[in-house]
């Protein structure tokens, strides 16, 4: 074991692309954790996705020794947070394994929302906060204004912040200097106490089953032992533990202020979830480390094969992206335009973009996605509560109590000029403003916003608004009722399940006609005239209609062209099996696909 | 067992063109010089050819295409004329028709082949407006055709010629001013072919860059509401979608085609069909490629490509493709006979009872069916509706 004033766990926390991965490898190689020959760059991010999109989903560890100048050996672990705000439950589980925090902040781009909603938990988390100025390799640096930005958009010291280039390794031993320092070592009640250890992380491993990370807070964690999940009931033996080096190395046991995995031939990682305390099952702690909850899906949307004969395919790999995703959920929908499919639950809008993604490209599945949505709390007149997650579901008005929808405060930094374009943007969504902050030739706004209106186009009109100048960061504000209705899109008289939608009143009508419209050039001209309308209950707040085909008719046909022209025609028969018959007129499939994409 | 039917005819095709039109996508090729009498050996060839296939039949129609066949010369067009007659007892008041193109119109040709049996000409003016017929790359002009066709009439005692319209920039109002003057030449066939864009020619492409500037569809529908108008009034109305006639002035040889009657094909990418009872027809393709086609005739007899099977659903949907161009469309007892028997069951029962309802379709008295004026104008989607 370690002694605990040996010990430094730092968590490492930034806004997008300003530097986190190549920093946490830069620590690793200076170490000696890998040799350059074993760097392939960003070690942390193991991942493809993680790679190419430069996003950390889960937290990684590495487990460094690091000589001091006075000649004693540290134990530094550092975690690479995931840097995105629909794991923010996450990022906050795993800042609690640390006592301290990197902020990382580009010296060529500034504080952005990110930036200050993690440098916010981190604080919220009782962290010691170290600022790190990096990029400043680039002419386009400006260490000064940085400093300055932090101090005022964070609110902590910065004066002394270190600047540092993790891409050319310049300035950054004195990072390490300052872990050791500037942070404070552990505090535990000894390794003698109750084993009480923080579930930081869970992976599943096809040979291993789940692997956990786990902070010990008091106790020892050892090969042999019962553990329980305090949370979930869960009790297992621990058959094997070790640390990550960030190769894994087996240990025989892990002490207080120690990061390390452990396996216990786990199968089902909804056991695991993170923030869970473990403890000994046969000397269990008196009690569980406080704040424990489960994260839940706050977004909802459909998933169907765009080949109706890979249902299967689909629902095996959803399964196996659920085995390494508790926080993902999935249940069988049945679409009439459609056909088989799932309802999937997701933390927020990347969570649901990277399991589509991985649907995609590692089960090779070409997947329709229907628009998302919320999960909505629904009371009925009796007085019953339940959660919707599918707006088809909503029964009758005059059964409804009373509907609630989630709510965010989000935090919008933005260039000066175009914080009207900003302001405009949220008063439009519902939103009320929190606070308004100016730093050094930007602004900072936090307002509270209804999610679903977040979920719908927010992300388009705020880069547009801004030009793709705006970061944009949120984390869940609660429950609120709202003046929220059903609105069904009908084709023909007809209306399209996966298309209805829970809409604010005031704003039905604006967004039933931007449906109508878009099915309309969707849809193609019918041998009937096709009319679509939004409504809500009985009443029709949005029309179009689709007239009628005029002309198709081959010009010519002659003796030659016989065989060749059936040939046009079966496949066009062939697509027949695609179609949705609305009383007199079928409609192709795809033809919903332009209203029920994500995005435009 | 054979079963004719409706007549039976022969396709001939003539492959070359002085030069290729950009909206054209027949079998049309432009070389330098083509040995003709290599070429009228290789068709007469074939054309004894087919006759060993297709034994017995009363020939009722004889059809030059292209191609542009007003470039053979009239000795060649006798001389397979003669083999036709030489292979099958040729009715005598066969329809014998040959397409011309305007450019090469000359009066001792038409009389060449007026001599040589063709008794109805089929010219490709597609324009009467100089522009227009620059644009469609057409190698004579306005009054060429006029020209031309002063020459027909005076040669051939039957003379249709072709329109193309829906063009580039063309407007309800001035397709109504072409097309009166077309009327005004008093022929007793029309042919007037919206302009179709068709895959592998230059117009296609130049349509996906958006480079044309073609009606929407309700210009196009406007101009063909106009046609039907105007060719109803003038005594031509149609007969099929695109073609219109005085009565008794109907091209038989088309006819024979939406009918689904039988016929052969002689001559490169010809195509051929004889149907056997039941429902069954046997579809023959010659060799597309001038020159392939030549060396496998001079090789062994014929220039045949593949021949196929189409029979069931298949069938059927040819049949009512072909049949419901047709204004009288096709009697119960042509369908019977050219689908074979319990041919009802397996087309969209609850489409046709929506496209009758509706007003598409019109079931006739005798079991057979009809498009109406309804239909017609958007057949591709009753087609689509109608068949299983
Ligand atoms: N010039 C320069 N580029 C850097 C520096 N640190 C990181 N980068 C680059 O910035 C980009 C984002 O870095 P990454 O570590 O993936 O950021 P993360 O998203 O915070 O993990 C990458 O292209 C890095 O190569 C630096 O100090 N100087
Ligand atoms: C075999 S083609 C050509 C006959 C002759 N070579 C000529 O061009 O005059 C018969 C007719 O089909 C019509 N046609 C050809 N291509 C067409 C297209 N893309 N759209 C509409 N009609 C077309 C033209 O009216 C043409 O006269
Ligand atoms: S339209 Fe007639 S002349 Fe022009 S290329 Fe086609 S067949 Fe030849």
């Amino acid at each position: 074991m370690t002694a605990l004033d040996r010990i430094r766990n730092v968590a490492i926390v930034a806004h997008i692309d300003h530097g986190k991965s190549t920093l946490a490898d830069r620590l690793i190689e200076l170490c000696g954790g890998l040799d350059r020959r074993e760097m392939r760059g960003q070690v942390l991010d193991a991942m493809d996705i993680e790679r190419e999109r430069g996003i950390t989903i889960k937290a990684q560890t590495a487990r460094l020794d690091y000589v001091a100048e006075d000649g004693r050996t540290y134990l530094v672990n550092v975690i690479d947070t995931p840097g995105h705000v629909d794991f923010t439950y996450e990022v906050s589980r795993s800042l609690r394994a640390c006592e301290g925090a990197l902020l990382i902040v580009d010296a060529t781009q500034g504080v952005e929302a990110q930036t200050v909603a993690n440098a916010w938990l981190a604080v919220e988390a009782d962290l010691e906060i170290l600022p790190v100025i990096n990029k400043i390799d680039l002419a386009a640096a400006d260490a000064g204004k940085t400093r300055a930005d932090i101090e005022e958009a964070v609110g902590i010291a910065a004066s002394d912040a270190i600047g540092v280039s993790a891409k050319t390794g310049e300035n950054m031993p004195a990072v390490l200097r300052a872990i050791v320092a500037g942070l404070p070592p552990p505090r535990s009640a000894g390794g003698d106490a109750p084993l009480k250890a923080l579930l930081v992380d869970s992976r599943y491993d096809p040979y291993l089953g789940v692997v956990i990370l786990a902070r010990v807070i008091d106790g020892r964690l050892r090969k042999g032992q019962r553990v329980r999940m305090m949370g979930t009931g869960a009790a297992r033996e621990i058959d094997r533990v070790g640390v990550m080096t960030p190769k894994p190395a087996p240990v025989d046991a892990l002490g207080p202020g120690e990061i390390g995995f452990f396996t216990a031939a786990i199968k089902d990682i909804a056991e695991c979830r993170v923030g869970d305390t473990i403890t000994d099952d046969r000397a269990p702690a008196a009690e569980a480390l406080p704040g424990f909850e489960p994260s839940v899906p706050v977004v909802f949307c459909g998933l169907y094969p765009a080949d109706a004969a890979d249902y299967n395919d689909l629902r095996d790999s959803l399964g196996k992206l659920r085995l390494n995703d508790a926080s993902f959920h999935f249940e069988p929908e049945t679409s009439a335009a459609l056909g088989l499919g799932f309802r999937c639950g997701f933390l927020g809008l990347l969570h649901l973009e990277i399991v589509q993604e991985r649907l995609e490209r590692e089960f090779g599945l070409d997947l329709i996605a229907t628009a998302p949505g919320v999960v909505y709390r629904v009371t009925r007149g009796d007085g019953e509560t339940f959660e919707l997650h599918n707006p088809a579901d909503l029964p009758d008005p005059v059964l409804i109590g009373q509907v609630e929808e989630p709510w965010i405060r989000a935090t919008i930094v933005a260039p000066d000029g175009r914080l009207g374009a900003v302001l405009r943007l949220c008063t439009d969504k519902r939103g009320e403003q929190v606070q308004l902050t100016y730093v050094g030739g930007r602004a900072m706004a936090v307002y509270r916003l209804p999610l679903a209106e977040v979920v719908f186009d927010f992300h388009d009109r705020l880069k547009s608004a801004t030009r793709g100048y705006a970061s944009f960061d949120y984390r869940l504000d609660g429950y609120r009722a709202g003046d929220l209705v059903r609105m069904d899109i009908l084709v023909n008289g007809e209306a399209v399940d996966g298309l209805s939608a829970i809409v604010e009143r005031s704003l039905a009508e604006g967004r039933g006609r931007a449906v109508c419209e878009k099915l309309k050039d969707a849809i193609p001209r019918q041998l009937f005239k096709v009319p679509i309308q939004a409504a809500i209950g009985g009443r029709i707040v949005a029309r179009e209609t689709i007239p009628a085909l005029r002309k198709d008719v081959l010009a010519k046909c002659y003796g030659g062209d016989v065989s060749r022209k059936r040939k046009l025609l079966d496949r066009q028969k062939r697509g027949k099996k695609r179609m949705r018959r609305f009383g007199n007129v079928e409609i192709p499939q795809d033809a919903f696909l332009a209203a029920l994409k994500l995005g435009d | 067992m054979t079963d004719a039917g409706p007549g039976f005819g022969v396709y001939v095709h003539w492959p070359f063109c002085r030069s290729r039109c950009p909206y054209c996508d027949f079998n049309s090729h432009v070389r330098e010089a083509v040995d003709e009498a290599a070429w009228r050996g290789a068709l007469v060839r074939e054309t004894a050819h087919m006759a060993a296939v297709a034994p017995g039949r009363p020939v009722a129609s004889v059809y030059f295409g292209g191609g542009t066949p007003s470039l053979m010369a009239p000795a060649t067009v006798a001389a397979v004329l003669d083999a036709v007659a030489r292979g099958w007892t040729v009715a005598d008041d066969a329809e014998v028709t040959l397409e011309a193109n305007p450019s090469s119109a000359e009066a001792g040709r038409f009389a060449g082949y007026r001599a040589a049996g063709v008794n109805r000409l089929s010219l490709g003016v597609q324009a009467l407006d100089d522009g227009a017929l620059r644009a469609l790359g057409r190698r004579h002009d306005a009054a060429g055709a006029r020209a031309a066709l002063g020459l027909a009439r005076r040669a051939f005692p039957r003379v249709s010629f072709d329109l193309i319209y829906a063009r580039m920039g063309q407007t309800p109002a001035a397709w109504e001013r072409e097309l009166s003057e077309a009327l005004d030449f008093g022929t007793g066939h029309l042919s007037l072919y919206q302009l179709a864009i068709e895959p592998g020619t230059r117009f296609h492409v130049l349509a996906r860059r958006g480079a044309l500037d073609l009606p929407a569809e309700d210009g196009q529908a406007a101009m063909y509401e106009l046609t039907q108008a105007l060719t109803e009034a003038a005594g031509l109305p149609a007969y099929e979608v695109s073609s219109h006639a005085r009565p008794g002035f109907e091209s038989r040889h088309n006819l024979t085609y939406w009918r689904s009657g039988e016929w052969v094909g002689v001559g490169p990418g010809a195509h051929g069909r004889l149907n056997r009872a039941g429902g069954v027809s046997v579809q023959r393709r010659q060799e597309r490629a001038p020159e392939t086609w030549l060396a496998a005739v001079s090789r062994r007899g014929h220039g045949g490509a593949a021949a196929e099977t189409v029979a069931g659903g298949d069938r059927i949907a040819e049949v009512l493709m072909m049949g419901l161009r047709l204004k009288d469309g096709l009697g119960g007892a042509d369908l019977a006979r050219a689908c074979g028997p319990g041919w009802e069951a397996r087309i969209d029962a609850a489409g046709l009872d929506v496209l009758a309802a509706e007003g598409f379709l019109e079931r006739l008295g005798d079991g057979g069916l009809r498009a109406t004026a309804r239909g017609w104008p958007v057949l591709n989607a009753v087609l689509a509706r109608l068949l299983a």
